[in-house]
């Protein structure tokens, strides 16, 4: 056997996090293509002028359209983050379009009633969103540890409680009759803009992206350097082993769920104090970026590095799809290429499968083990023998 | 000279890092049992996934009955009249016993299927090689050992002539390695040439005609099992003597440490309480092995996981150094001196997608050694984990950062013992610790076992395993449903081996006897 101990890079051999990246471009791209030729089939004399708007109205369109990017991208990254880090600790978070509503409106009532708290108030109100989300997101949690009820039903369906509880409340609590949404919030609760809005003029970004950015960096410090994250993935992974090591498998599901909550929540939080004029709008329709952070987690591999890359992504293309219009083209078609992409984001596998090949098969064993939670080994092989085994037997 | 049904001509396989099989000759002869021994990566799966068509080697032939064969896949090999059983079978779960043999084959006449012939043909195949199976139970139903009757029948019903058994015993009860044995010399009666990879050498000796030896992917010789004696192939196996008899002083016992007092413990299962451990009393005192011996089954599982917290106790008493345990948390037990060999490597004793350094450290992490405010000092687990790779001679392709599911069986198993021995504890509980590990890996697990002792551990081993029990224990215990039916002072005579035998099998109850000595 041979004995490779020189020293890799403690986390993230690079082999694996290239061929992940690789694989996610790589949906990307093929999601792109598939879009074009969505708009091929449509119209095609404007396809390629249409195309061209999506890839890179951000660039053309100035520093506005960039801002404007960062803005789209900024909830996006939030319930990304929150699916992401609840599928790392082996829970699956549908429920992220719930406890970001819970969290919006959190946000929204202190932001109108709790002006007493002054310079420090939107901070209040951030925080109270996150709490929101937290509790929303451990309903499902405590139902998952305590009595085993599976998390996907109880947080999809709280999705819809919580949609008619906030329409009931904000109509009961902060309503603007004339134009059925949430009162405007105080100024005292808007997000500080930190110098973005002269960095993007005219666009409505703020303090908001940052605080994204810092929640995933918070996010990848958590799972990857703490014992906390060491113990949440340990149960994620195998329950049993978790228990075995006196990890407290229970608390573990509550809190990774609750964690997960919280995220939706603050991007909720995020989006209504941004100060760009955005209300909450009395409808009975589910809050998309709570959908669309599945769609991101899938992209971003819930890797939180890779969440925020995919967010500002997403909110790449989405701007690009507000100029589609243009070319007589429904706003919708970014719709059908983002999900085209998520798609075969969900393939990755399959590119993975690619990518090796095209390398010739060499240091397979390394990425295939660290991909997916795979079929128990046969005791009784060669380490490289399981993994390649594996993979041809899936192709069988 | 008798006609070569396999013949593998000069087999290479290579995978990153290491050649799996280095110009390998293997032959096998119409009508004969031939075993294919060798340790855990050995390269025996992979010589068996080259015959299989899995893996396309990169140099040699393969010669089937005469033939040179392309192996492609199963198809191939199937077409070739080639099967195998799995060690862990290839059944589906919900599926009747007569539906999973046709799965693949199946008969089909107008878009339905004909199972009235399936069904006369797998019972007379079933009559015909004493396979007794009911076709219509289903999977989950029946026994380990009937479910690889199904798998047997699977090949028959292919008409397969050469069939490949892959550690066949690793999941059997003795009696039914016995029944086993008997079917495997009718297969051969009727024609059949078997392949028998294993590294349970009384097995090979019980039923084989020849057997090929391989060690670390290269083929040590082929010989004939009559005139060779098992310590001859276990040394071929291993490339150096194996002492047959793991060497032990005397016990030398000291104040108790684990004090058990009338544990019953319940096990739920859909909505009624079974009482799977019945008034079990026990003591275990410092530098001793106390062995608990039984048929599986029999609520090992259950004591062993009511010690160590994995389940609660329904009554009694459990202490650790006159420090009472019962209702202590799992943590606070590993913490005050207890450590665990758990009986289910996957399930609880490796965290499978965690690299290996992670694993090491599954009960220590939160030490101040390896933490600091909640931060996993990545260096220190790192340092660790080499130490213990080292000195416990844990194999894996990439050392530390090895994923844990990615090694062989044997390693992983090193591994939770390293983890295990290396934290300082009173009691040692282990369970089925070397479980489907080939011999050197044993002997060495047996060492460590005994080294525990020898430092003042307090050893509860729990073991299947006559063998093992009688070369390590210095007290016997045996279950029998739920219940401590004899205490016995190991003694190697054959007659001794038959009166445990009746203890074990419940027909001799006998706990007063051991108590008055």
């Amino acid at each position: 056997m041979n004995k490779l101990t020189e020293k890799k890079p403690r986390r993230f051999g690079t082999i694996t996090l290239n061929i992940s990246f690789l694989s996610a471009i790589m949906a990307v791209c093929a999601g792109l293509l598939l879009g074009l030729l969505v708009l091929l089939c449509t119209n095609a004399s404007q396809a390629f002028p249409a195309f061209k708007t999506i890839l890179f109205t951000p660039i053309t369109g100035g520093r506005r359209q960039l801002g404007q990017v960062l803005y789209f991208a900024t909830p996006l990254i939030c319930t990304g983050l929150s699916v992401g880090f609840a599928f790392k600790t082996g829970l699956f978070n549908i429920g992220a379009s719930g406890q970001f509503t819970l969290g919006a409106y959190a946000a929204i009532v202190t932001g109108v009633y709790c002006g007493f708290f002054g310079g420090v108030h939107w901070v209040v109100c951030l925080a109270f969103a996150a709490l929101a989300g937290a509790l929303w997101g451990s309903i499902p949690g405590l139902l998952k540890a305590y009595y085993n009820v599976n998390e996907v039903i109880t947080s999809i369906m709280l999705n819809y409680t919580s949609m008619y509880i906030v329409n009931y409340l904000i109509v009961k609590t902060c309503y603007n009759q004339l134009k059925n949404q949430s009162a405007n919030v105080l100024e005292s609760a808007l997000i500080p803009k930190f110098g973005l809005n002269r960095l993007f003029p005219g666009s409505s970004v703020g303090g908001g992206i940052i605080i994204a950015v810092l929640a995933a960096i918070a996010i990848y410090v958590l799972l990857e350097k703490t014992t906390f994250g060491y113990e949440l993935k340990a149960v994620g992974l195998s329950r049993d082993a978790a228990k075995y090591a006196g990890i407290n498998e229970k608390r573990g599901i509550v809190l990774s769920m609750a964690i997960s909550g919280a995220l939706s929540g603050l991007g909720g939080g995020l989006v209504y104090l941004a100060g760009a004029g955005k209300n909450f709008n009395v409808v009975e329709v589910l809050l998309m970026e709570g959908m669309d952070g599945i769609s991101v987690a899938l992209l971003g591999l819930s890797h939180p590095i890779g969440v925020l890359f995919a967010g500002l992504f997403f909110g790449w293309i989405t701007v690009g799809g507000f100029n589609m219009q243009l070319y007589s083209f429904a706003p919708e078609i970014v719709d059908v290429i983002s999900s085209t992409i998520i798609y075969f984001a969900a393939c990755s596998l399959m590119f993975r499968g690619i990518i090796e090949s095209m390398r010739g098969g060499k240091k397979q064993g390394a990425a295939v083990a660290t991909a997916t939670p795979a079929p128990t080994a046969p005791p009784d092989t060669a380490p490289a023998a399981d993994s390649e085994a594996k993979e041809k037997g899936g192709a069988l | 000279m008798p006609q070569n049904v396999i013949e593998m001509r000069q087999i290479v396989k290579k995978f990153p890092g290491l050649i799996a099989n280095d110009h390998i000759d293997f032959h096998v002869r119409k009508g004969e049992i031939h075993a294919l021994l060798g340790e855990n990566g050995a390269g025996k799966s992979t010589l068996m996934s080259v015959l299989f068509g899995l893996y396309t080697p990169e140099e040699g032939e393969i010669i089937i009955n005469g033939q040179k064969a392309q192996i492609k896949g199963p198809r191939d090999a199937n077409r070739l009249g080639i099967g195998m059983v799995h060690q862990h079978f290839k059944l589906v779960h919900n599926f009747t016993v007569l539906q999973n043999i046709i799965l693949g084959v199946e008969d089909v006449k107008g878009g339905l299927l004909q199972m009235d012939a399936a069904r006369a043909k797998v019972m007379a195949l079933s009559q015909r090689y004493g396979l007794k199976v009911d076709p219509d139970a289903l999977i989950e139903d029946i026994s380990v050992g009937q479910q690889q009757r199904v798998e047997i029948l699977k090949m028959l019903y292919r008409e397969n002539d050469i069939l490949i058994f892959d550690e066949p015993t690793a999941v059997l009860t003795p009696q039914e390695i016995e029944e086993l044995m008997q079917i495997m010399r009718g297969l051969i009666a009727e024609g059949k040439s078997i392949v028998f990879i294993t590294h349970k050498l009384k097995e090979i000796k019980a039923v084989a005609d020849r057997c090929t030896v391989l060690r670390r992917g290269k083929c040590v010789g082929t010989v004939d099992v009559k005139t060779t004696s098992i310590e001859e192939m276990s040394e071929m196996m291993v490339g150096r003597k194996v002492a047959a008899q793991v060497e032990k002083a005397p016990a030398n016992p000291g104040e108790a440490v684990l004090e058990v007092e009338n544990l019953c413990v319940d096990l739920l299962r859909e909505g009624h309480s079974k009482r799977v451990v019945n008034d079990v009393s026990l003591k275990v005192r410092r530098g001793e092995i106390v062995c608990v011996a039984g048929v599986d089954g029999n609520g090992q599982s259950e004591l062993v996981q009511a010690l160590t917290g994995l389940l609660p106790a329904a009554s009694g008493r459990i202490s650790l150094l006159g420090q009472d345990l019962t209702h202590a948390s799992i943590r606070h037990r590993n913490t005050h001196g207890i450590s665990h060999v758990p009986e289910d490597r996957h399930r609880h004793g490796l965290v499978l997608d965690y690299r290996l350094d992670d694993n090491l450290v599954l009960q220590r992490y939160f030490e101040p050694d390896f933490q600091s405010g909640g931060f996993i000092r990545q260096d220190a687990v790192l340092e660790y984990a080499e130490e213990l790779i080292e000195r416990f001679d844990i194999r894996s392709s990439n050392g530390p950062a090895s994923i844990a599911r990615s090694m062989s069986g044997g390693n992983q198993q090193k591994a939770i013992v390293a983890r295990e021995l290396d934290r300082a504890s009173d009691l040692l509980i282990a369970m089925q610790p070397t479980r489907g590990l080939d011999v050197g890996a044993i002997e060495y697990i047996h060492k460590q076992l005994v080294r525990a002792r020898d430092n003042g551990e307090a050893v509860l081993l729990v073991s299947f395993e006559l063998d093992e029990v009688l070369a390590l224990a210095d007290r016997i215990l045996v279950v029998y449903e739920g219940e401590i039916v004899g205490e016995l002072l190991p003694d190697s005579s054959e007659e001794f081996r038959t009166e445990i035998g009746l203890y074990m099998a419940g027909s001799k109850r006998g706990k007063e006897v051991a108590a008055d000595e």
